[in-house]
């Protein structure tokens, strides 16, 4: 008995501590001061002011473009290596899959400098570009990582008996295979997504004069002292993804009970 | 005829590593090597004895040695307890983990500025229970708290995984053959766990090691690790070949880390997911 209240006790404390700042900030979003020392009443101004805000609008849209679109390109390149990859011998399987790794093991800084080395060495303008092909980068090893066991998993009898019945190489793929690895793609794409939305080192060293993503525009505002319409920003969207996630995951639910 | 046009499949991804993650390497490796005429150097590696750069070396090894002793004597339990409780929803663990990566990781590191503060949220808290104040903003341990706040979930997650995968059989025949709970656990368990420890240990270690960002908003910018030094070469002082041989030092560490790794988790099974 004691022995499990002191588990709950020692959870709760590690979610305090995991959450407490994400309260905070959600706070702030709600404080009438400008600084984040005082409390200053309570207000919804910021949440007004945010969508007048054209710097903050002009980096959201930035994050939310370069999360999408590479990690989509991230699950199409990735996926299709994958297959791949699953048909190769051990030891070419070995060295690849390595390579994979360096981004993932690496540390950012080194992967940032690396690639701004590349950008300025083959001449490309800084910008939206630099940063979508970087975030592309790391983002394939986090698809791999969740799609490989389950490609791994796969029967290849199934896509054989679909080619032997007469469906081409891409329909069986997209009828017999595809289906078994949904569920490493989407969550391959969500790390991807979640990852690129969440960076900040690599798209410092990747970005260009004048562009700005969330992060960047937070790290540049640190000295001057944040604008509370961010803070107003990221309460919307940790909301919306606690929302989103929670239908998600009640949704699939419903279904097999109806199924039952 | 098939299986060579399968293999045609993985060219994409080929040719896009080998651009952008070899070919970059290759870069940092060259100008790492090469002085400003382009002649071979070891003096930008060998940069890291000076007095400056061999400290924040030293700072950034404590520190991040120290988070990751942190990170596991705190996670081990708590993926023991959840390993335990029969959730069967393995995905909403890890979601519960991954969640506050929504929030912005500079915020976030931002807020515990807040909350430490002298007359922040955890020092009006202690003071009402009348405990002595914690005055730790801008000082090493505010460094560590940082690190440990945002990469623990990076230590929870693969020690979760290694610990769900064992066989309650191998537990149970233990107890069978008379070991007491802590014969089990150190006899038993934590050597089954070590594959998902070493994940946890790299995945904690290099980015505590290398990060720039969480010295600087919560060090008060006093405090400079190898990867401030690191980064004011780039964008600051402009000299890609000191700051490149610099962190030819930092991926040596990186790469003792990998062997490391390899030679304790051979089948690759300590994985975040």
């Amino acid at each position: 008995m004691i022995k499990t209240t002191a588990k709950k006790i020692y959870i709760v404390l590690i979610f305090i501590f995991l959450y407490a700042p994400i309260a905070t900030l959600m706070v702030f979003s709600f404080n009438k001061s400008r600084t984040r020392a005082k409390w200053g009443g309570f207000t919804f101004q910021w949440y007004l002011s945010l969508l007048g805000n054209r710097e903050i609008m002009q980096a959201l849209w930035n994050t939310l473009f370069i999360a999408l679109v590479s990690s989509l390109s991230a699950v199409v390149i990735g996926t299709v290596a994958c297959i791949a990859i699953n048909n190769m011998n051990k030891r070419r399987r070995a060295v690849i899959l390595g390579i994979t790794n360096i981004p993932m093991l690496n540390a950012d800084i080194v992967t940032g400098i690396s690639l701004m080395l590349l950008f300025i060495s083959l001449g490309f303008k800084f910008g939206l570009g630099t940063i979508l092909l970087s975030h592309i980068t790391f983002n394939i090893p986090y698809v791999i990582l969740c799609v490989m066991p389950r490609m791994k998993q796969l029967n290849p009898s199934t896509y054989e008996a679909a080619l032997d019945l007469g469906a081409s190489p891409v329909l069986a793929f997209f009828k017999v295979v595809f289906p078994d690895i949904l569920p490493g793609v989407l969550s391959g794409f969500l790390m991807a997504f979640t990852m690129s939305l969440d960076d900040f080192i690599i798209t410092h060293f990747t970005k260009g004069a004048g562009v700005d993503t969330l992060s960047t525009k937070i790290y540049t505002e640190v000295k001057k002292g944040i604008k509370p319409e961010m803070y107003a920003l990221s309460t919307i969207i940790f909301v919306t993804v606690l929302l989103l996630l929670f239908l998600v995951n009640k949704a699939p639910k419903e279904k097999n009970e109806r199924r039952i | 005829m098939k299986n060579s046009r399968l293999k045609l499949l993985s060219s994409p991804y080929i040719v896009w590593a080998v651009i952008f993650i070899i070919v970059p390497l290759g870069m940092v490796f060259y100008y790492g090597l090469t002085d400003k005429t382009g002649a071979f150097t070891l003096e930008n590696v060998m940069a890291v004895m000076s007095e400056e750069h061999a400290k924040a070396l030293w700072i950034s090894l404590g520190l991040s040695l120290l988070s990751t002793a942190v990170c596991f004597f705190l996670a081990y339990p708590l993926a023991m307890i959840l390993a335990h409780m029969n959730v069967n929803q393995h995905s909403f663990i890890v979601l519960i983990f991954i969640l506050p990566m929504w929030m912005n990781f500079l915020l976030r590191t931002l807020a515990w500025q807040t909350l430490l503060e002298k007359t922040g949220a955890i020092n009006n808290l202690l003071s009402f229970f009348h405990l002595p104040p914690l005055n730790i903003i801008n000082t090493p341990y505010a460094i560590v708290l940082g690190m440990v706040y945002n990469f623990l979930p990076f230590m929870v997650l693969p020690i979760y995984n290694a610990l769900v995968k064992i066989d309650p059989n191998v537990v149970n025949a233990a107890k069978d053959l008379g070991a007491n709970p802590i014969q089990t656990f150190f006899k038993i368990t934590l050597p089954l766990s070590i594959p998902g420890i070493i994940s946890g240990i790299t995945m904690v270690f290099i980015p505590a090691l290398t990060t720039f960002v969480i010295s600087k908003l919560l060090g008060g910018s006093k405090i400079l690790l190898i990867g401030n030094v690191i980064e004011e070469e780039f964008t600051q002082a402009g000299n890609w070949h000191l700051g490149s041989g610099l962190s030819i030092v930092l991926m040596i560490f990186i790469l003792i880390n990998m062997a490391a790794s390899a030679i304790f988790d051979k089948d690759g099974e300590g994985g975040l997911l």
